[in-house]
């Protein structure tokens, strides 16, 4: 039933398609097929020309060379609203919301249902939002502007305006990086509706585990080229990572074990107001604390402020015993602090800048002597960082807005890393990051541990927040739900003091 | 599980309407403020000088205000992309001499009008293709635009003027008269102000303005028609100063090579004092409209409270200054407001 019959034409397919940038393949005669009633999943390391693929299906790119086909009858997309009209909704890896309009205006740009002589219905759009927060079990309000949503939110939004299209074609590209195990689950029982009544889905993911549960396809790229289009049943995980990477892959969460020293960040009572709420916790050198909780829940709230970006209203934060001022960054970082933060976009990188410029944005103070920048010295820090994190660059002086949404996760992780830290909070350091590189993440964090330093990290991902964790913070409304130890710390007891049934539950 | 989902929602609205008219409030008041202190300018004046507000005192300063605030709503309309246009006072003056020139031959004054208008329009499109299509940065095109149309604005007039006693009688009546204490002029911007208003907030055209300056990557992921609709804002804007170009003829009926020159710095202050964000995205062209009354206002305000007219371009800029800093203040209370708001609405919801 849900399987098309193979004669029928594919709603929308590409044929052969390359596509450069300059002097990086990004496509190399890829082709894919998109059928009625059926997910299709694209898998790859990161940089391996998801995204570029998405972007030539939305009309974003034009191929090189190679055919885009609309019910099997060639088609030229002169930009997104050609798509759009043909009846594909894309959801683009990085959330594209305007932040003067508000939520439902960004859900209908362009769209708006209207009323007599052309104008815009704004109470239909106020309503249909409403409706499709409903269906997504979202707390958003229509008409809240988008200005200031958390990525996970922003990620809501993008998820809700591709549903509000009647789509035939459903694109997502990394729709549930932000994204907590019951968001994903309300998601994906929508798409399973919409695949149902006919549409097309192509869905993209670095967590493997959604790919199993979501689609009946899966096509790997590899440095653009397609290596397998195959059907998902009888594939294991273990076979997908092989296609994606070309080799086996070693653990995936390498946990070494540290000597748990003293007290390095110790937060007491901490309170921003309609934020979080009398939230207490310590982190000691040599730990690794991980953060829990619903998307929501107040987790990158606490360590944004802690580190200083947003003020609190009451408590104390202390790093090593020395008490930390509120509202101030540069404080915290002459303290040892480090944060790498949830919006990649918009709080870790100067997307225009280069990837060297980027990497040293932290590092003016050991790059350079009596003042002046060395460049010789920003250079060899730079490349050792973007080797260690194995970024994949075409030359460190490009634009880090060239770079594939995983590479430019991690410039801003070897931004942070960089600095040296004895306090390193990171919120959702893997967030769009491949396999391969995922346990090369978690080895770097769990290594900085063993030599030492204190790692607070947020984590959507719950299993690598349970493999990689020596205790595990629970969040839930702005408040500590629970705190477990490593052994305590099971996806059951974490889910439950996580959606606030804790008590009943212990 | 799905009775409670349904629970949850049906309490919301309630939260949401409340959260709704705060923030409205509070993103309105940027007008309001201004309106407020148009309003206490205005009677302290009048309490200082009984004469101010007179007939002819309300008259004047609707006059003096009309074609600024003409030029301020096209400006408003092409800021709010995220752009601007500068050569607003050199389209205003050519313009304004085009529609002489044709009067002073004996023509028909609804002619001239419309010429002056299409002549405004065909040099926003001129503007506006080189903004959408040239991508470079507004700023250096209309900077360039500026030069060129004063330019041959020179070449053309030389040392030629237009006198009131060149133009038909009805014409300068026009500028001059109105329905009691409201000149036609007023009458007039007071519709054009309504009209692209009403388009901005009811028409698709009008909201993609915002979204295109608000993100205009998303614009043209969204499919937003970005140079057609960059185009459409410089169109009306150039239109917008060549009528005010005409209706200048029309009020002072003296127009030569040096008409409007300077004028765009004054529209710029206006607008931005009028809350429209010069980043984009945000601000009304009432706001702006507002703008342009107090900027106006205050030239008249000064002699007539006998304060010296040299202390008027530091207002300007005080003002200027004044606004940028209020509206960063409004902005952080709106990002307060909205995080307890959502919290509650959050806590609400789950209670
Ligand atoms: N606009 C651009 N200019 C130059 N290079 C680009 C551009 N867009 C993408 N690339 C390059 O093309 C390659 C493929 O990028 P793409 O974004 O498709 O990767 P991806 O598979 O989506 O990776 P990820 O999982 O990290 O999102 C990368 O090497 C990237 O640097
Ligand atoms: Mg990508």
């Amino acid at each position: 039933m849900t399987q098309a019959a193979p004669e029928t034409p594919p709603v929308l397919a590409l044929e052969g398609v390359s596509k450069s940038f300059g002097a990086v393949h990004a496509l190399r005669g890829v082709s894919l097929r998109l059928h009625a009633g059926e997910a299709h999943a694209l898998a790859g390391e990161n940089g391996a020309g998801k995204s570029t693929l998405i972007k030539t299906l939305a009309g974003v790119h034009r191929p090189d060379t190679g055919v885009v086909l609309l019910d099997g009858e060639p088609v030229e997309f002169h930009g997104p609203a050609d798509a759009r009209d043909a009846g594909v909704a894309v959801i683009y890896q990085e959330p594209t919301l305007f932040p003067d309009l508000s939520v439902a205006e960004n859900i209908f740009v362009g769209r708006q249902p209207r009323r007599s002589f052309g104008r815009v219905d704004h109470r239909a759009v106020r309503q249909a939002a409403a409706d499709l927060f409903r269906r997504l079990g979202v707390a958003l309000e229509p008409d809240q502007p988008a200005r200031g949503l958390s990525i996970a939110d922003q990620q809501l939004v993008e998820i809700a305006k591709a549903l509000s299209f009647d789509a035939r074609v459903l694109v997502m590209d990394e729709p549930t990086a932000a994204l907590t195990g019951s968001e994903v689950a309300r998601l994906f029982g929508v798409v399973r509706a919409l695949r149902e009544q006919g549409a097309a889905v192509l869905f993209i993911s670095h967590r493997l585990d959604e790919v199993f549960a979501l689609c009946q396809r899966v096509t790997t790229l590899r440095d653009g080229a397609l290596i397998a289009s195959e059907p998902v049943d009888g594939l294991t995980e273990d076979d997908l990572v092989r296609r994606m990477v070309g080799r086996d892959l070693d653990e995936l969460y390498p946990k070494q074990d540290a000597k748990i020293g003293g007290v390095a960040l110790s937060v007491r009572r901490l309170t921003r107001e309609g934020v979080f709420t009398d939230v207490s916790f310590d982190v000691r050198h040599g730990e690794i604390v991980g953060l829990a909780g619903l998307v929501g829940a107040g987790r990158s709230e606490v360590a944004r402020a802690v580190f200083g970006v947003d003020r609190w209203d009451g408590g104390e934060v202390e790093v090593d015993g020395r008490p930390l001022p509120p509202g101030a960054p540069s404080l915290a970082m002459a303290a040892g602090l480090a944060l790498v933060p949830e919006d990649r976009r918009a709080e870790g990188l100067v997307m225009d800048m280069s990837i060297e410029r980027n990497i040293n944005l932290t590092g003016f103070a050991s790059t350079s002597r009596a003042g002046v920048m060395r460049r010789g010295a920003e250079r060899s820090r730079a490349v050792d960082w973007a080797v260690r994190l194995q970024v994949k660059y075409a030359r460190l002086a490009d634009a880090v807005s060239t770079l594939s949404g995983g590479n430019q996760q991690k410039v801003v992780l070897a931004k942070w890393l960089a600095t040296d830290p004895g306090v390193l909070i990171v919120d959702e350091p893997t967030r769009g990051i491949d396999v391969g590189t995922k346990a090369e993440v978690h080895r770097l964090l769990s290594q900085l541990a063993a030599d030492g330093v204190a790692v607070l990290m947020i984590s959507s991902d719950l299993p690598e927040v349970l493999a990689m964790a020596d205790r595990v913070l629970v969040m839930h409304e702005g408040r500590l739900a629970a705190d477990l130890t490593r052994a305590e710390a099971t996806e059951e007891s974490v889910m439950a003091a996580a959606t606030g049934r804790g008590r009943s539950a212990a | 599980m799905t009775v409670t989902t349904d629970q949850e929602h049906r309490a919301r609205p309630a939260g949401g309407s409340g959260s709704r008219k705060l923030l409205d409030t509070v993103l309105k008041v940027r007008e309001l403020a201004i309106g407020a202190v148009l309003v206490v300018m205005l009677l302290a004046t009048q309490l200082d000088n009984s004469d101010f507000l007179s007939q002819q005192g309300i008259k004047d300063l609707l006059l003096n205000a009309t074609i600024l605030v003409l030029v301020a709503v096209g400006q408003a309309m092409v800021v709010i992309t995220r752009n601007v246009d500068l050569s607003v006072g050199s389209t205003l003056g050519i313009s304004a001499f085009a529609a002489g020139d044709y009067l002073s031959g004996g023509g028909n004054p609804l002619v001239a009008v419309v010429l002056a208008v299409l002549l405004g329009a065909a040099l926003g499109a001129v503007n506006g293709l080189l903004v959408s299509l040239g991508r470079v940065p507004a700023l250096v095109v209309t900077l360039g635009t500026l030069y060129i149309i004063r330019g041959l604005d020179s070449v053309w007039v030389g040392s030629r003027q237009i006198t009131a006693s060149q133009l038909p009688s009805g014409f300068a009546g026009f500028g001059h008269d109105g329905l009691s204490v409201i000149p036609y002029l007023a009458l007039l911007t007071a519709a054009v102000l309504v009209c692209v208003a009403y388009y901005l907030r009811a028409y698709r055209g009008g909201r993609d303005l915002y979204a295109l300056g608000s993100n205009p990557e998303a614009a043209r992921l969204a499919g937003v028609p970005v140079r057609r609709r960059i185009l459409t804002a410089y169109v009306v804007c150039g239109a917008l100063a060549g009528l005010a170009g005409a209706l200048y003829l029309a009020r002072f009926g003296n127009v030569d090579s040096g008409t409007g020159t300077g004028y765009e710095l004054t529209v710029v202050s206006a607008v931005v004092v009028g809350g429209v964000a010069f980043t984009g995205g945000s601000g009304t062209v009432y706001g702006a409209a507002l703008g342009a009354l107090l900027l106006t206002s205050i030239n008249s305000v000064l002699p007539s409270i006998g304060v010296s007219s040299v202390w008027v371009q530091a207002i300007d800029g005080f003002l200027l200054l004044l606004a940028i800093a209020v509206d960063r203040v409004v902005a952080l209370r709106v990002a307060d407001l909205l995080r307890k708001r959502a919290a509650e609405t959050r806590s609400a919801r789950h209670a």
